[in-house]
């Protein structure tokens, strides 16, 4: 274990943005985590200190989280600025502390959109990404009766561009980093992969109408072509799919 | 949800418009690259002979300039909305200053325009005052007074440089937003909308200072 | 009492179709009048859930999260097998069914395997249909894999991240639904009780964990979609969510929880490296298929970088001791192996809990690049968790809770001993025997929840009226009362031990006395010590906040009590079944270090009935019979 040290702990200030409901007023408040090692995750030094306000008579800070395997797309904190914090290609439960030195500061916000509002703390209410895909992201088939599996071929390289728009975790990092508060990306991905492949094809002019539609009447403001998104993607979804979006709309429209 | 209420079809529509006045720009910079040549005033000649043409055209880049402004103000109001509370803390990784100017360099631009047709094309402010009988005239030697004063250059000079920033965000934008971009060619546009951006912003910086250096005369 | 699985008879290719034939049909037109609940919307439950809306029933889903997309069968990486037999490598329906069977550890129904390789088939065209990217070869064609140890390639995927596309899949068919309007979907919602009225699953009381509301919803059926409850070791590779709670609550109303002791250790996760951590991180078992696992042969050795440990200081034991399937020996077995190796003091790692997994040859075979392309994610992953480089530096892997075979137990039509009961998944116990196979859990959710439950079901409703319950009925209030002074009671106890310290306390307990290998005298120690902690908790136990909130430290707390009497039936069961099959490994009953199974006398599922909170439960057995497949001893050597 070359980099592993036992003995080695850290003590870091967290200021953490606390609210009690939808309603209440929120306010900032500052926490002391201790005796952090390089190897806790970024949520197990927040279960430390978790563990500590709960002893200490006080209520813990609420925030989602699941897998804590970088799969599950739950956990959505913004820490020092940046949704999930920055590393690459990494959701919060997938930071670790070796990140980070003995003595920093630490903000965490929740997610902040018009789009998403808080729920608690840093949990908030990302229902409007399920509206987006109830609005058309799906192809309408039945269960049963439909054609054996390769009997729609799929060449390989529609296939690898399905997949990599179809690895979005619909975390929302994407509308939390935005400027604009654009889901765009997360939009972009659902119709990318189903424009490609061609059991999605049938459909692809109605899903983007009205995908785009769910997504305005959501709330989320408009794509200014910043990438932000794509930097702040916990799955490094590339904005070629938001290219691949506008292209499939002005087909829509004009084709 | 029609075209022009949606996300995408406003952003074509400015997308389009935007480039369009983008081509203008060039060609226009094109034209006032003669006044090193010395050919200023025959080509100004040439473009007024086009009589009614001037007319469609000047009203053509009107209506881009208003549809541009129109929607690039709804949607910056709109996203202004979405984002009803900023972070504490506003690290960006990506956003670039050009990018997030993009509202106040198109704001500025808007008023530029107004100042320099009022300016050079209706001849409206003291310093060309004596060109404004004859048109298009000796349109160097209006150049030439104009430029003489350090504060007009410094208004231009801005202005170019405002442009410049919006055409660095831009021009790439066009390409993302007409759906043209592909992994490897997102980084070309980047680039090329810069090179061009910088170009105009030179071009057009090159005349005023030019002419208050003493190079032109 | 003998419980009777209800299968249907005759040769075993006909019972499926059979049985469907046999099944009554809902009137189309009546369908809308039916209600039925779906608790989970992981692959069985959102499966199930958008197969019956669509079928025009009415239907009511609920999850924990805050969306259907995240429930843990997100998480599966390696496959999903299906015996379409498309590389022309031997496979059939009867391959997978056998090869199901056996890897359970012939402690699985027949009928219910067969039908699940059958319909195996079916989900995989289902899936393409929705627009899952499968893997692909440059002809365009499906791609197929060998996985977990089986010896035909018969497993497809999406990357590293099959379980997230087949649930996407299911999720926008479910989303489809939604926006029909046939299914109405509640997020953030945590089942804490079953109603049962006269005899018959009525409804569910949930807790709304945004308002801290209790909520009762009523149907003519409900459906446990929820999932299995490894969480119990408390170090697990499931979902910090996860949990016994759903199938707990109904347990206690009666439903027979079968085949508890049954669970499966994972090979392939990541050591852990503190006392602080929360969760286990997988690692596909497809890493098996290059990376050789060996540990020092000498302690000394111990200490040193890996690369300084000769060749023929080595012990690659899982070639040494299974040469035909060496690494790829089934998951049960590479476990134990692992476990063995540490418990010889020959562990790598922080408290030598680990076993190197090694890439070296590979990569000398086939280049780095390959081994990259491959498994890429993976070891951007571990480098993620681990800081190390699995390129330069072999993995160290270790065992970890992982699946939980046993469940509730159903019968031929997934229903439960309470009529309208019935359950899907991983929450069930019903093909997977005393061990599953790679790539199973993700057909099993599918099958379930897409091609069994919409025939079974109609079976059911068309024998009762529709809507003869509703939530004004009494028994809706008193479960509403009940989980109501539960909660106070959890959140009155005021004492000095927070949740995470007892659940740690309790996985602590179980993974050492009814991990990898039990004793009968580690698991009376369990019998002992659990109730005692549950009694400690009930009087120690510090839950901070309100009910009428959203309190995160209540969920736990609910869930951890749970957990706290839960444990105490596993180690029951373990301690009751005097034999070593699959996932249940008892020290004393062992050939040479192999599982030696008792069909004599354990040849059964094993169903437990709650008596109440003083009482001891009941056991229940139902026979399992093998007409199709000759009982053997389960050889990899």
């Amino acid at each position: 274990m070359s980099s592993h040290n036992e003995h080695k702990t850290m003590t870091l200030t967290l200021i953490v943005w606390r609210q009690k409901n939808a309603t209440a007023q929120g306010k900032f408040d500052t926490y002391t985590a201790k005796g952090i090692t390089e190897h806790h995750s970024f949520l197990e030094m927040l279960d430390v200190v978790n563990e500590d306000l709960i002893k200490g008579g006080k209520e813990p800070i609420m925030f989602d989280h699941d897998c804590r395997e970088g799969i599950c797309g739950m956990c959505s904190q913004v820490v020092n600025g940046v949704p999930h914090g920055g590393q690459e290609r990494t959701t919060v439960c997938q930071l670790h502390m070796r990140k980070f030195k003995d003595g920093d500061t630490i903000y965490i916000e929740p997610w902040r959109a018009r789009a998403f509002p808080i729920v608690r703390d840093l949990i908030v209410d990302r229902s409007a990404l399920d509206t987006i895909i109830q609005a058309g992201g799906y192809t309408s088939c039945h269960t049963g009766g439909v054609p054996d599996g390769n009997a729609i071929l799929v060449s390989k390289p529609d296939a690898d561009y399905a997949m990599d728009a179809a690895e979005c975790i619909g975390c929302g990092a994407c509308a939390a980093a935005c400027p604009n508060s654009a889901a765009m990306l997360f939009t972009s991905a659902k119709v990318a992969q189903l424009a490609a492949l061609p059991q999605g094809k049938p459909e692809a002019a109605v899903r983007v109408k009205k995908m785009l539609d769910a997504h305005k009447e959501c709330g989320f403001g408009n794509c200014s072509n910043h990438y932000e998104c794509q930097a702040a993607c916990p799955k490094g979804i590339n904005v070629k799919f938001i290219a691949k979006l506008n292209r499939e709309y002005l087909k829509a429209h004009l084709g | 949800m029609n075209f022009l209420q949606s996300s995408v079809g406003r952003k074509v529509l400015m997308a389009i418009t935007g480039q369009l006045m983008v081509l203008f720009v060039v060609v226009h910079l094109l034209g006032n690259s003669t006044i090193f040549i010395g050919l200023i005033n025959s080509y100004a000649e040439h473009l007024h002979s086009l009589g009614p043409f001037v007319w469609v055209f000047r009203l053509a880049l009107l209506a881009m300039v208003l549809i541009h402004a129109y929607y690039g103000i709804q949607v910056t109001l709109e996203n202004r909305a979405a984002t009803p509370q900023k972070y504490a803390v506003n690290r960006q990784l990506k956003v670039s200053l050009a990018g997030s100017s993009m509202i106040w360099t198109g704001l500025t631009l808007a008023c530029f325009i107004v100042y320099h047709l009022c300016h050079f094309t209706a001849r409206l402010t003291s310093d060309v005052a004596g060109f404004a009988g004859q048109v298009p005239g000796d349109v160097y030697r209006m150049l030439v007074t104009s430029f003489s004063h350090g504060l007009t250059v410094f208004v231009y000079v801005a202005a170019m440089v405002a442009l410049c920033f919006h055409l660095f965000h831009g021009i790439q934008s066009f390409f993302q937003t007409m759906g043209w971009n592909s992994e490897c060619s997102l980084p070309l546009f980047s680039k090329l909308g810069k090179v061009v951006a910088v170009i105009v912003l030179i071009g057009y910086g090159s005349i005023p200072v030019a002419i208050l250096a003493g190079i032109l005369s | 009492m003998i419980l009777d699985g209800k299968c249907p008879t005759g040769p075993i290719e006909k019972t499926w179709d059979k049985h469907r034939f046999d099944l009554k049909l809902v009137n189309p037109a009546n369908k809308r009048k039916y209600n039925i609940i779906v608790v989970g919307t992981g692959l069985a439950g959102g499966a199930a859930a958008a197969s019956l809306g669509e079928l025009g029933y009415n239907v009511q889903a609920f999850c924990y999260q805050d969306t259907p997309r995240r429930a843990h069968s997100i998480a599966a990486q390696g496959g999903i097998n299906a015996a379409k037999a498309y590389p022309n490598d031997g496979d059939s329906i009867y391959r997978l069914f056998y090869d199901t069977i056996k890897g359970g550890d012939f402690r699985a129904r027949e009928a219910d395997v067969w039908r699940l390789a059958q319909v195996s088939n079916n989900i995989i065209d289902q899936c393409v249909a929705q627009g899952v990217p499968f893997a692909r070869d440059y002809a365009g064609y499906l791609d197929n894999r060998s996985f977990g140890g089986a010896q035909v390639s018969r497993t497809f995927f999406a990357r590293g991240q099959t379980g997230q596309q087949l649930l996407l899949g299911a999720y926008s068919a479910l989303s489809r639904q939604i926006a029909a309007g046939t299914v109405k979907m509640y997020n953030r919602r945590e089942m804490l009780d079953l109603v049962v009225v006269d005899g018959v699953a009525k409804g569910i009381t949930c807790r709304n964990l945004i308002t801290g509301e209790l909520e009762s919803y009523a149907a003519d059926a409900v459906c446990l979609c929820t999932g299995g409850y490894v969480n119990v070791f408390y170090l697990s590779t499931n979902a910090m969510g996860c949990s016994v709670t759903a199938n707990w609550k109904a347990y206690k109303k009666g439903a027979y929880f079968a085949n508890p002791c049954y669970t499966q250790i994972h090979p392939t996760c990541i050591p852990q490296a503190g006392d602080y951590q929360s969760k286990l991180t997988l690692m596909s078992e497809s890493l098996r298929n290059d990376g050789r696992c060996w540990v020092p042969k000498n302690k000394a050795d111990l200490a040193k970088h890996p690369d300084e440990i000769p060749e023929e200081a080595r012990d690659y034991y899982l070639e040494r001791k299974y040469p035909s399937f060496g690494n790829l020996a089934p998951r049960d077995i590479a476990s134990r192996a692992a476990k063995e190796q540490c418990d010889d003091g020959r562990g790598v790692g922080p408290g030598g809990r680990g076993v190197y997994l090694d890439f070296s040859t590979a990569i000398k075979r086939v280049g780095a690049d390959t081994i990259k392309e491959r498994y890429g994610n993976l070891f951007e992953m571990y480098e993620k968790i681990t800081d190390e480089n699995g390129y330069k530096r072999p993995m160290r892997m270790y065992p970890a809770p992982h699946y939980s075979m046993g469940g509730l137990w159903v019968d031929y039509n997934l229903q439960s001993n309470i009529p309208g009961l019935f359950v899907l998944g991983e929450a069930n116990f019903s093909v997977h025997g005393a061990n599953r196979l790679g790539a199973s859990a993700l057909m099993q959710g599918l099958a379930d929840g897409y091609f069994v439950i919409p025939y079974t079901i109609g079976g059911y409703l068309a024998g009762i009226k529709p809507g003869t319950v509703t939530t004004a009925d009494p028994e809706f209030k008193k479960s509403t009362n009940e989980v109501k002074a539960y909660s106070q009671k959890l959140l009155s106890i005021n004492g000095k031990k927070t949740v995470s310290e007892f659940m740690r306390e309790l996985g602590g307990l179980m993974w050492e006395n009814c991990g990898m290998a039990r004793t009968e005298s580690s698991l009376k120690d369990n019998l002992k010590k659990i109730p005692a902690l549950r009694e400690e908790f009930w009087k120690n136990v510090k839950v901070s906040g309100t009910g009428g909130e959203l309190n995160q430290d209540l969920e736990n707390a609910g869930r951890t009590a749970d957990f706290l009497e839960f444990g105490e039936l596993m180690c029951r069961d373990a301690l009751h079944r005097k034999e070593s099959c699959g996932g249940h490994f008892r020290e004393e009953y062992q050939d040479q270090g192999e599982a030696e199974r008792d069909d004599v006398n354990f040849c059964y599922v094993g169903a437990w009935e709650f008596k109440g909170e003083k009482a001891e439960p009941e056991l229940h057995k139902e026979p399992l019979k093998f007409d199709n497949v000759h009982l053997a001893v389960r050889s990899y050597k």
